[in-house]
């Protein structure tokens, strides 16, 4: 067979992802700019035997594919700003119940309904912090169409691996645009399954963490009768009123990703090797960060580029390195500054940063990067 | 037989469960298991979902594959649930604040997609487990820790309301009425499509206690002496019904079923190209 090459958008490439890696199931209600992967999975799922539903609302969206995830179908949904607020209370259920889901943002201007149609990062810190109480958080950030393919198979291994909900971090640039791309071949990717059971049902504990600090899943359906709850729970998955337990749990579950970020961390490192200065750079605005680091390389200003492809959690160890080196990471981003808080915590004793924000729904362009770098330098 | 039902579908160790002495939801629990024992169904495949509240512990007790999930949301979980996995027999159990007030788009919703799902709601009139605020089923000028004046808001009655959404099987009973409760859910988990049972619960801590209704045996001697079942009440003149309410088979029809519907979709476009 030949391998695909179509021209494609973001979000059709999140669906061809999220195929790839094996949905089977989708739950979600409509919103610009993240309606495609919806319309394109009610296409497609039927035809592989997999199911989609269109909830009453967003809520509904991701209890419906938390739901579907307990069956062990691999599940998604995606949104946008105002349904990514909805979302927030059963992120946070998938992450204490321990049931794998993608939630996908196409991110949009806000504040509320802000500007449906215009791009923003303004979703970042929300990804982080957005449901309450400590949690877990996996976000992965994609920068083109075909790093959308690659970044939605990852969301879904990662979501099985570490048995936690995984957020995709689009924007409306990366969701709508189109790109010439080449899809690997089935046989080329790498495809995680939840780690299932092997004991007996009767030996089955729920919540019993293996060595990597994730416990195996059993299907609803299978045997395996067991309770789930997002009440504080003890290794049956029953409540328990143990501070002890609560305490145990709830480090547990931030542990699972904290002590297996080697595993899950990627970053892009470009020129970086002599670099005065680094653009710290995400999503979208990566890619005017890659002209505006060619034209200043051209002009003979070192510029090299850091691009964390995992958000959160973020890929601080390296990026203090880097700091250590450069006069100063310039940090542009379509939001008021939202990661590059993480940016100064990380890098401030190291190096100087600058901030380079826009929030008037228009993206960010290589002459304003290169301009505030020339400013600073 | 009720320690047979007990020791057949109760997790032993997890009882004596959290319910007030006198509440109605354990009566109403252990009705839905001898619906299920009835049916002979195969726990392995019985699925119980509920959100949060009193009536939402319910699953805890039971020897399932139980789903505590959030408040308001448990049918969504359950559509999910079902559309995934059809073979599965999929029950949710709820309060009333739990599935009228913050889960009442997902009710009707789930009542108009007509998805096989039987649904029974603990109806006490109150929200129990935040301790008595008034509930969009609680009648007009009953009071609760939120309406110390009277509650001026008009009740739904849960049974209309999922009729006029598109629930193909509707029915009330009430904790004096156990039985009911376990031939309605009987018939409901046998009706191919979205059902709901009301089930009227008593609340002597809270809904009892702010209303001067007695303890739990007031309360469930009231329950005996105003449902009337519909096949009665036909005879019967708008004078005798002053005062009482309705209890039994309102609703039985046939529809065509969601995930049904579903797999033709797939059966027609499966294996044509992605
Ligand atoms: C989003 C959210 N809002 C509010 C609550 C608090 N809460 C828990 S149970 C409940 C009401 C329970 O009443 P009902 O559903 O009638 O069930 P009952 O306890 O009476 O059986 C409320 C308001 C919550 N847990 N989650
Ligand atoms: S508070 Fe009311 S509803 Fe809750 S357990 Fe007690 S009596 Fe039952």
């Amino acid at each position: 067979m030949s391998k695909k090459v179509k021209l494609m958008q973001g979000n059709e490439a999140c669906v061809e992802g999220a195929i790839a890696a094996g949905m089977r199931f989708y739950a979600g209600y409509p919103i610009t700019p993240s309606t495609e992967i919806a319309e394109l999975s009610a296409e497609k799922l039927p035809k592989l035997g997999g199911k989609f539903i269109q909830m009453e609302d967003e809520i509904g969206g991701i209890a419906a594919a938390i739901g579907a995830s307990l069956t062990g179908a691999k599940t998604m949904t995606a949104t946008s700003g105002p349904g990514f607020s909805l979302k927030q209370e059963n992120i946070g259920y998938a992450a204490i119940a321990e049931i794998p889901v993608v939630i996908v943002d196409v991110q949009r201007s806000g504040p509320s309904t802000g500007q449906p149609t215009s791009p923003s990062q303004g979703d970042m810190m929300q990804a982080k912090w957005g449901t309450h109480g400590d949690h877990p958080v996996i976000a992965l950030c994609p920068s083109s169409v075909r790093e959308t393919f690659d970044l939605t198979v990852k969301a879904f291994n990662l979501a099985e691996k570490y048995r936690t909900p995984v957020l995709l971090m689009m924007d409306e640039v990366i969701g709508h645009m189109r790109e010439k791309v080449e899809l690997p071949e089935a046989s080329e990717l790498e495809i995680v399954d939840r780690n299932r059971p092997s004991c007996a049902p009767e030996d089955y504990l729920p919540y019993k963490a293996e060595e990597n600090l994730v416990p195996p899943m059993a299907d609803f359906g299978t045997g395996y009768r067991y309770h789930v709850t997002g009440l504080v729970h003890d290794e049956t998955g029953f409540p328990s009123n143990s501070t002890e337990i609560a305490d145990q749990l709830v480090r547990r579950l931030v542990n699972k990703v904290e002590l297996n970020k080697e595993d899950i961390i990627s970053w892009e490192e470009e020129n970086t090797e002599d670099a005065d200065v680094i653009i710290f750079t995400y999503g979208c605005v990566a890619r005017a960060a890659r002209t505006a680091m060619k034209t200043l390389r051209e002009k003979g200003v070192k510029v090299g580029m850091f691009r964390p492809i995992t958000v959160w959690p973020f890929p601080e160890e390296r990026l203090a390195e880097l700091s250590k080196k450069v006069k100063t990471i310039v940090v542009p981003e379509m939001n008021l500054g939202q990661m590059v808080l993480e940016v100064e915590r990380v890098s401030g004793k190291y190096t100087k940063i600058e901030r380079l924000n826009k929030v008037d729904s228009q993206i960010i362009y290589p002459e304003e990067i290169i301009a505030k770098i020339e400013e600073v330098l | 037989m009720p320690s047979q039902l007990v020791e057949k579908y109760f997790r032993a160790d997890k009882l004596p469960q959290i319910w007030c002495p006198g509440c109605g939801h354990g009566i109403i629990t252990r009705a839905i298991t001898a619906a299920i024992d009835d049916l002979g169904l195969d726990p392995d495949k019985v699925c119980v979902v509920s959100g949060i509240g009193c009536s939402s512990r319910a699953p805890g007790y039971l020897d399932f594959n139980t789903l505590h999930t959030t408040h308001g949301r448990a049918l969504a979980f359950a559509t999910g649930i079902k559309l995934a996995n059809p073979e599965l027999k999929v029950i949710v159990v709820m309060g009333d604040g739990d599935s009228t007030a913050i889960g009442g788009n997902h009710f009707i919703h789930a009542c108009r997609r007509n998805i096989d799902i039987t649904t029974i709601i603990y109806n006490n009139n109150i929200y129990g487990m935040t301790g008595g605020q008034y509930s969009p089923t609680t009648p007009r000028l009953e009071k609760g820790t939120t309406a110390p004046y009277g509650n001026i808001d008009k009740p739904f009655d849960v049974c209309n309301l999922a009729a006029a959404a598109g629930a193909t099987y509707v029915g009330r009973s009430t904790s004096y009425h156990a039985n009911l409760i376990t031939q309605l859910v009987r018939n409901g988990i046998k009706n191919e499509g979205f059902s709901l049972i009301e089930a009227i619960s008593d609340c002597p801590t809270y809904y009892g206690r702010k209303n001067k209704k007695g303890g739990p045996v007031e309360m469930i001697q009231w329950q005996k002496e105003h449902a009337v079942n519909v096949t009665a009440a036909s005879k019967m003149t708008p004078e005798q019904l002053e005062g009482k309410f309705l209890i039994g088979e309102f609703k039985n029809t046939t529809e065509p079923e969601y995930t049904k519907e579903y797999q033709k979709i797939i059966d027609r476009v499966k294996g044509s190209d992605v």
